[in-house]
């Protein structure tokens, strides 16, 4: 490919964007996008996690990031709009940011904006127009990643946009585990986080993307990811949101493009008064034989969550099964539960199920028969509700998942 | 003379203002087990969640003795501490709390947790591979009594009730429930040393074949209608139906 084409493919990318600049999405509510500031001082890089203040390690320890770095094969640190350490601990694994990367590599244009499109919304529009970097994680053609690569994107401004676009490419044959922690910095208040994410699942690889959020009260976050899976690939991707979050929308799609593609979204969201969740998951089943799994389980007590799924049966053979359960555990709060089964073609094999609705009385009262006190009962039942069994994850990002859970139950006094 | 295990004064029970159980009289010793015999819908399981202390079986009328002290008022978990159990017939299904969790749980109340009686208990009853199943999802009717009767030997009550426990069991396991059930209420044990008590409602009565009991009760509309030899009694029903026996026994 020439240059030319790599700067004209930029070019159109960049028009299209400027066209989609005030384009509202097609779900959540409206952020005014001028009420954040893109301004962020730098900040200076660093060799290792260990270097980070403790204040800054605690919130990144609270998404899952090991600062450390024992038990994982590398780390990428965006501070704001700095990239303050990108590394790669082994050998088949590159960590960079997409700055970096759209740089060192030419081809990576025929990845820019091909899983998510620049122009479905302002955000997405935004965050071309205003990119401040993101991650680029890539196994090379069958490496296999032994540990987690770890990427945290973190917010110290108050008042803050930051606008990034990753890329995830695992090679064919590979295998690539990643957990990503998105926080703030514990004295910032409002801020606006737009994360386009951009993944490509080649022939027999497989990912599996561990994603945990802990915002704070006011923030505004706008993940938009697509995932490309191809023949024989897997993609499982688990999103933790246990804390409180202004405004969170998000509707990740995922397509199987090629034969016995296989995805599976996991989700645990936990909303607290005054937050907002509309979070979903779409699965496009285009060639023969893919499977699509799809469990959320959503909790609030006091805040409104809307869970979405949604299945697209494009070929036949396919098969997919969607499950929702939510709990209202307060007398205030809302559970909107919208599960979507898209056949198109003859041959197809989808289902759901969906649950809303309180602890039922009747399994408090067996616990308790067994010598447990109401709250006791009530906690193993909602304990239970939150742990999605999640196979194919190494164990370590099962802690993590854990991990993430727990801190909520304690922090938000759920329990 | 033995002393009482628990003791069930004049009571009467009703459930969302209708009455379901009237002026039941009947009394466990320590060491003794019974049978409450009685058809469908005479009022035998509520009699059970009533002293299991269910909220919605509120007492109208009497009392309910648990080893001397009034309990009528008491919690479901503060009965289950003093030593009340349950084999419940038809116990809901609890998503993702894990079977092998929910015995953790009932030995710690019990004091006495030790991971190996865990497995022990679990080979005993030919359930090992159930153990990381969420309780009672997807189980068999055989399945669950296990279940519950594994439950049961985590928590080690002092008295134990056991309802239906022969229904939907089939040949091959009801020989084990029957088993486990002795061990629990220390039918294995001589008479003397036997300091527990149960409470058996059958239906059909199968499971006496396997389990010896001292006492037999006859519940009919809610209220306990005559005692007796539980052989005799059980003949009895079985020759001329629950009406007949009750009405030649007054």
């Amino acid at each position: 490919m020439s240059n030319v084409t790599a700067k004209e493919k930029a070019k159109n990318v960049k028009e299209k964007a400027k066209n989609a600049e005030r384009k509202p999405a097609a779900i959540g509510p409206d952020i005014d996008l001028a009420a954040y500031s893109v301004q962020a001082k730098e900040h200076e890089e660093i060799q290792r996690l260990t270097g980070l203040t403790d204040e800054v390690k605690e919130r990144a320890v609270s998404v899952g990031i090991d600062a450390e770095e024992t038990c994982r094969a590398g780390s990428f640190f965006q501070m704001d709009h700095s990239v303050i350490l990108s590394s790669a601990y082994q050998s088949g694994l590159e960590v960079m940011s997409t700055t970096e990367a759209l740089k060192k590599y030419e081809w990576l244009s025929n990845y820019w904006w091909k899983a998510v499109q620049v122009d479905a919304d302002k955000y997405t529009a935004q965050a071309e127009l205003q990119q401040h970097h993101g991650y680029f994680l890539r196994a090379l053609p069958g490496a296999r990643a032994e540990f987690p690569l770890q990427a945290c994107l973190f917010m110290t401004r108050e008042g803050l946009a930051q606008n990034v676009h990753n890329v995830i490419i695992a090679e064919e044959g590979s295998e690539l585990h990643i957990i990503t922690g998105c926080t703030t910095a514990q004295h910032v208040r409002t801020g606006l986080h737009v994360g386009v994410s951009e993944f490509y699942v080649k022939k027999n690889a497989k990912v599996t993307f561990t994603m945990i959020h802990n915002w704070a009260e006011d923030v505004a976050v706008r993940p938009r990811t697509g995932t490309i899976v191809e023949e024989g690939g897997v993609f499982m991707s688990n999103y933790i949101c246990m804390r409180p979050v202004k405004t969170l929308q998000m509707y990740p799609a995922a397509y199987c493009v090629g034969e016995n593609a296989t995805v599976r979204y996991n989700t645990v969201l936990f909303a607290p008064e005054g937050s907002n969740m509309d979070v979903g998951s779409r699965v496009f089943l285009r060639a023969k034989g893919s499977r699509a799994e799809v469990v959320a389980r959503a909790i609030t007590k006091g805040g409104a969550i809307v869970t979405r799924g949604s299945l697209i049966g494009e070929a036949p053979g396919i098969k997919a099964h969607l499950e929702c359960r939510g709990l209202i555990l307060s007398e205030r709060g809302s559970i909107l539960a919208i599960p979507e089964l898209d056949g198109r073609v003859s041959g197809v094999d989808m289902s759901h199920e969906a649950a809303v609705g309180k602890i039922a009385e009747e399994e408090i009262e067996y616990l308790m028969a067994r010598g447990l006190t109401s709250d006791e009962a009530t906690a193993a039942i909602v304990r239970g509700f939150l742990d999605v069994e999640i196979k194919g994850l190494p164990e370590h990002l099962k802690e993590e998942i854990k991990k993430a859970v727990e801190l909520g139950e304690k922090e938000e006094r759920l329990l | 003379m033995v002393s009482n295990m628990i003791e069930i004064r004049d009571l009467s029970v009703s459930v969302e203002g209708k009455r379901i159980l009237n002026d039941v009289n009947l009394h466990i010793g320590r060491g003794e087990t019974i049978v409450l015999f009685g058809p469908n819908g005479s009022g035998k399981t509520s009699l059970l969640k009533t002293i299991m202390g269910i909220p919605q079986y509120t007492v109208e009328s009497g009392c309910i003795i648990f080893r001397g002290e009034e309990i009528t008022k008491r919690s479901i978990d503060e009965r289950a501490r003093l030593g009340i159990g349950i084999v419940f017939q038809n116990p809901p299904a609890v998503r993702g709390v894990r079977l092998k969790d929910m015995l953790r749980i009932c030995m710690e109340k019990s004091g006495s947790f030790k991971e190996e009686r865990v497995s022990k208990s679990a080979e005993k009853l030919n359930f090992a591979d159930f153990l990381d199943r969420d309780i009672n999802l997807g189980f068999s009717g055989g399945e669950i009594k296990r279940s519950e009767l594994l439950q049961l030997l985590a928590q080690n009550p002092e008295f134990i009730m056991f309802d239906e426990p022969d229904s939907g069991v089939d040949l091959v396991n009801i020989n084990l429930v029957g088993k486990v059930i002795n061990e629990l209420i220390e039918k294995d044990k001589r008479e003397d040393k036997r300091t527990k008590g149960g409470l058996i409602i059958t239906h059909a009565g199968y499971i006496l074949d396997y389990v010896n009991v001292d006492r037999a009760y006859v519940m009919l509309n809610g209220t306990v209608s005559c005692s007796g030899n539980p052989g005799d009694i059980l003949e009895d029903i079985r020759a001329k139906g629950y009406e007949e026996c009750v009405r030649c026994r007054m």
